[in-house]
């Protein structure tokens, strides 16, 4: 077996696999959500590991991918106006717009910062109060709590020339939506354990009793993968559909309380439009009412969006799992982290960018 | 971007009614929010995300994360320059130039 020496503990790594291969009697298709998780998974072959017909599918899991085109393009607009100084984290910045990204406003002179923590960006607005300063509050559930505790310290220390441009969105939903598409093939989860660190895992039982199916919260880290697979197909082949956290270090029942609260009092459900997928209701966040003047669609009130998708990029069917991004005929020929036509194809976390890092020369080669 | 990173609480200060700390990720040292962790004491580990702690972690585990992210170049792609980052994949040798 390859890459196993690269593995944290080879010897744990192994036992792992044997296990799965020993209780292993027919082909199963899980999917993972995260897209750390599909990058390990793809770096590390531990897709290419598994017994014959279990098959990884890579979810929509990256946050950067599967932020609405609407969004970024407004985001671009935003950033372009002399004004403002537009923060994001550095995963944002080459990822495509209708026309253009962040990057290339910054390069053209647009004020564009990479900031650590949206916190970072407060502080930037405290110390330039003639500038507006906009953070770009995008990601699931891991990051909200991080741009909820920012708009709250925004408004509580009375920082009137920063605003949020929030696009958050949420895994149970997208699990359910899923589950109910008619091509879905998925049969089981491996949940986003970071997620499910501020969530908790509550949300998931209903999901696991409606449609029949395992979720097991899981790691990053290669050995954390194997583990979650492991316990998946033991239950896929005992025939159970349970909730299992396979990532108790990281992750409690409960998930963080304190968070959690906050996530209540600055956001509101909505429905959320993912790029690439379409719209799924109640699987976003929005600022609620309270925190309206602290949103940045409402502070410029950008209109004038013409979306426009590259015709020929299947990205939205690779964050479906309709597709793996080698069988996009466009996939490392016209599209490459260079000249990205998709948003997959540039993010740390997108399935495109994974096989183009880590598979590009068996995959462009063979074809 | 959903990655939580552990590491070591050095010093804990309050700033703005807000507790802050001064955390190790193996020798990177970043200011966190630790507000979501309140009860957390220097020398404790916690998982963090994007400045703010969201979980404790046990020496260990924490320990091993982090033997792990470094090697796989996560620490760097968390902490590095992302202006840096993302003009080495657009094939630039900095920022400034177009597509």
């Amino acid at each position: 077996m390859k890459y196993l020496d690269e593995f944290s503990n080879p010897e744990l790594a192994r036992k792992l696999l044997d296990q799965i291969h020993a209780a292993t009697t027919q082909p199963w298709a899980m999917m993972e959500v995260c897209g750390g998780q599909t990058h390990s998974i793809i770096r590390h072959g531990i897709d290419q590991l598994l017994p014959e017909g279990v098959e990884m599918i890579h979810g929509p899991g990256c946050p950067v991918c599967v932020t609405p085109l609407e969004i970024i393009d407004k985001a671009l607009a935003i950033a372009e106006r002399p004004e403002v100084i537009f923060c994001s984290f550095g995963d944002m910045l080459r990822v495509p717009g209708s026309q253009k990204d962040l990057f290339t406003i910054k390069s053209r002179g647009g004020d564009v910062r990479v900031v650590y923590s949206p916190l970072d960006a407060l502080k930037l607005a405290r110390e330039n109060p003639d500038r507006e300063v906009v953070f770009f509050g995008i990601g699931f559930e891991t990051t909200a709590p991080a741009n909820a505790m920012t708009v709250y310290q925004a408004k509580r220390l009375n920082v009137p020339n920063f605003t949020l441009l929030v696009s958050h969105v949420l895994v149970p939903p997208a699990i359910a939506a899923i589950m109910e598409s008619p091509t879905c093939r998925v049969q089981a989860f491996l949940a986003a354990g970071h997620v499910c660190s501020v969530m908790g895992t509550a949300e998931y039982p209903p999901l696991t009793e409606k449609y029949q199916v395992p979720i097991v919260v899981t790691g990053f880290e290669p050995l954390d993968i194997l583990e979650g697979i492991r316990r998946t197909v033991v239950q896929l082949e005992t025939g159970r559909h349970e909730l299992e956290n396979a990532y108790p270090r990281a992750v409690r029942a409960e998930g963080n309380p304190a968070a959690m609260e906050m996530l209540r009092d600055v956001f509101d459900v909505t429905d959320r439009s993912w790029r690439g997928i379409g719209m799924i209701p109640g699987s976003g966040w929005k600022l609620s009412e309270r925190y309206a003047d602290f949103d940045a669609e409402q502070r410029f009130q950008v209109t004038d969006i013409h979306t426009d998708e590259s015709p020929i990029c299947r990205s939205g069917e690779v964050l479906q799992g309709l597709i793996k991004p080698h069988e996009c005929a466009a996939f490392g020929k016209e599209c490459t982290p260079r000249n990205p036509l998709g948003a997959t194809m540039v993010s740390s976390e997108g399935a495109c960018a994974a096989y183009y890092t880590y598979r590009r020369l068996e995959l462009v080669d063979a074809r | 971007m959903c990655l939580a990173v552990p590491g070591r609480v050095l010093s804990i200060t309050e700033a703005d009614q807000t507790l802050m700390a001064e955390v190790d990720f193996g020798g990177v040292h970043k200011q966190v929010c630790l507000q979501y962790i309140p009860d957390v004491r220097v020398d404790e580990y916690v998982m963090v995300h994007v400045g703010f702690a969201i979980q404790r972690l046990d020496e260990q585990s924490a320990l091993e994360t982090l033997a792990n992210f470094e090697k796989l170049g996560i620490l760097e792609e968390e902490f590095g320059d992302g202006f840096a980052l993302a003009a080495k994949q657009a094939g630039q040798t900095q920022a400034g130039g177009s597509r």
